[in-house]
């Protein structure tokens, strides 16, 4: 076989963007273009589907029949009832291992190095990224409620108060994706960032106020899971819901919805910056 | 020729990593139109050199313009005349041809039928129209750096970097890549190709600069880079190994230099200044001596023997792990 680049191309780029409105409409075009990547990803690796959507289900199962049948609550109500919005926030957060392996994985292999040559906007690698897990965050919701509603877990208060609940643990789940982004770039090995992101997710589930109440566990460890950022979301989430939570005393306790909206923004104001900072220095 | 009219203009790049220089002071002129190689061993700043010429890599000291344009202040501008294609394919492996090529065309703001357009036809000319619709990761060596190679040309650019772009390609796949790099240059686009083959920068290159520890240490033609090591040499293998010392004392009297041994190949050769003459006495004096020649003969020095002459040490890889 011999290549023949018979007809010489003709086409031209469009000139770079120069107003500041034109480079927002191409930084949107391109990260959109990238959200699309990603979710093709998706589509392309039926196995990694199955394994995205089976995780949510086996924490509903075993954790709402293996703790609850052994629970009872404080307050009285019931166990599993109570636990379906901790593992709706809890689904969220091991979402970090998606999106810190994705974008290793795009750093590790010569892909990136493409787009940098490319007069694309600059922010659509990291933008795709997180507009991906969050299109993939929503069939995540959709799966977990379906089950959850499968189980008896149930919204009390009215489908207003369900959808912002839902919109919360989103929330999370957006400053989490710039977690892992940054994750991603700062350890650019798919295999090592899977391995590293187990170990950090999972004690922050434990010390929380998914399976158990605070106020049971030793002094330190009961403050550290009433002020951790995924005991906010959950309690607020379960407040809205109308399911049994614990209440407790604390400020952090009584200010749930406050801190499930300022957690997330605090950690987007810390993550989003030094993530694009770390991915403009790939070319120290 | 001015330097804005060069494809490649760049003057005293420096690269410091630590206390080491990857660059300390390249200077580089390519004219448009041409292939342009880059030769080199592995660490001597080829890469880096490309990284920085195309946007990827910042540097500490220097300037250097690609298309007409200055590559830190106008990046954007250069970004949108050149294509790269590394040492490793730079596509995505999940995805299949078509959609790469589709999702580059996009990211080049062409609108999405121009795009799918483009695609199409590259798919065509790289002859990956059968495998369009598979996963990169199905797709053998050859088959994802002709895809590399088609990503980089989908603006059809005034500047193409080739980085190493046959590493790792049995014979076949590689001269596929050389038949697109020439005729993509009779298009009138300039080549930049890095390589640690001498072969290959004698097949393609125009004008080779060899870089050795971060800077150019010799420019020219291929016949240039191997007239300065001399013109003509004689070459004498002999049949049996241990008549080699024997032939290198014949050798040493007929040549113009101290004359170089290869045991495993059996081979001694020298410089000559009279063709003609030295080949007559080459097999007077073998006779004379009792040394049974093999193979004697005359022939132009190769650019593996420049190199070794310019940089004192042989380029690491050899044609035979190129081929």
């Amino acid at each position: 076989m011999s290549i023949a680049l018979q007809q010489p191309p003709t086409l031209v780029a469009p000139p770079p963007a120069r107003t500041p409105l034109a480079r927002l409409r191409w930084a949107l075009a391109d990260g959109w273009v990238m959200t699309k990547r990603n979710l093709a990803h998706v589509v392309r690796a039926p196995e990694e589907v199955v394994i995205y959507f089976t995780l949510p289900i086996m924490f509903v199962l075993v954790f709402g029949y293996v703790f609850g049948s052994g629970m009872a609550l404080p307050g009285g109500g019931d166990y599993r009832e109570f636990l379906l919005p901790g593992v709706f926030a809890m689904t969220m957060l091991y979402g970090l291992g998606a999106t810190a392996t994705g974008i290793a994985f795009d750093v590790d292999r010569g892909v990136v190095d493409r787009f940098r040559s490319m007069p694309m906007a600059r922010s659509a690698l990291v933008v795709g990224r997180s507009g991906a897990d969050i299109v993939r965050a929503l069939l995540e919701m959709t799966t977990l409620v379906v089950c959850g509603l499968l189980v008896g877990w149930q919204w009390r208060n009215g489908i207003g108060d369900a959808l912002i609940a839902v919109g919360l643990i989103l929330l999370l789940r957006f400053a989490i994706t710039w977690i892992g982004i940054y994750l991603g770039l700062v350890v650019p090995n798919p295999d090592t960032v899977g391995v590293i992101v187990f170990p950090a997710a999972f004690p922050l589930t434990a010390l929380s106020n998914v399976f158990v109440a605070p106020e049971l566990m030793p002094g330190w460890m009961g403050a550290v899971s009433e002020w951790n950022p995924l005991s906010s979301t959950v309690a607020a989430s379960r407040e809205l819901f109308g399911n049994p939570g614990f209440g407790g005393d604390s400020w952090a306790a009584q200010h749930s919805l406050l801190l499930a909206v300022a957690w997330p923004l605090l950690i987007l104001a810390i993550f989003v910056p030094l993530s694009i900072r770390r991915y403009q220095n790939l070319s120290r | 020729m001015t330097t804005n009219d060069a494809a490649i203009a760049a003057q005293g790049l420096r690269k410091r990593y630590g206390q080491s220089y990857a660059l300390d002071g390249l200077d580089l002129t390519v004219e448009r139109g041409v292939v342009h190689g880059l030769l080199g061993p592995n660490g001597a700043g080829k890469t880096t050199a490309v990284r920085i010429l195309s946007t990827l890599l910042s540097f500490d000291e220097g300037s250097a313009r690609v298309a007409g344009h200055d590559v830190v202040a106008e990046a954007d501008e250069v970004r949108r005349r050149i294509g790269l294609t590394g040492q490793y394919a730079a596509v995505d492996e999940t995805l299949s041809g078509r959609q790469n090529l589709v999702m580059f065309g996009r990211l080049y703001h062409l609108s999405p039928r121009q795009a799918k357009r483009r695609a199409d036809e590259l798919l065509e000319q790289f002859a990956l129209t059968d495998a369009a619709d598979r996963s990169g990761r199905t797709y053998s060596g050859g088959m994802r750096r002709r895809l590399d190679l088609a990503a980089s040309l989908i603006l059809a650019p005034e500047v193409l970097f080739l980085d190493e772009p046959t590493t790792g390609l049995d014979p076949r796949s590689r001269n596929d890549v050389w038949d697109a790099v020439r005729s993509l240059v009779a298009g009138g686009t300039t080549v930049l190709l890095t390589t640690q083959y001498l072969e290959e920068a004698d097949q393609l290159a125009g004008r080779i600069s060899v870089i050795d520890t971060g800077r150019v240490v010799a420019e020219g033609t291929a016949d240039e880079l191997k007239a300065r090591i001399g013109g003509d040499r004689i070459e004498v293998v002999v049949r049996d190994a241990e008549q080699l010392g024997a032939a290198a004392a014949v050798v040493a009297r007929i040549g113009t230099a101290e004359p170089e041994l290869d045991a495993d190949t059996r081979r001694v050769s020298a410089p000559v200044a009279d063709r003609m003459a030295a080949l007559t006495d080459a097999v007077r004096e073998l006779q004379a001596a009792g040394v049974a020649a093999e193979d004697i003969g005359l022939r132009r020095p190769t650019l593996d023997e420049a190199f070794l002459h310019l940089t004192g040490h042989q380029a690491t890889a050899t044609e035979e792990t190129a081929a």
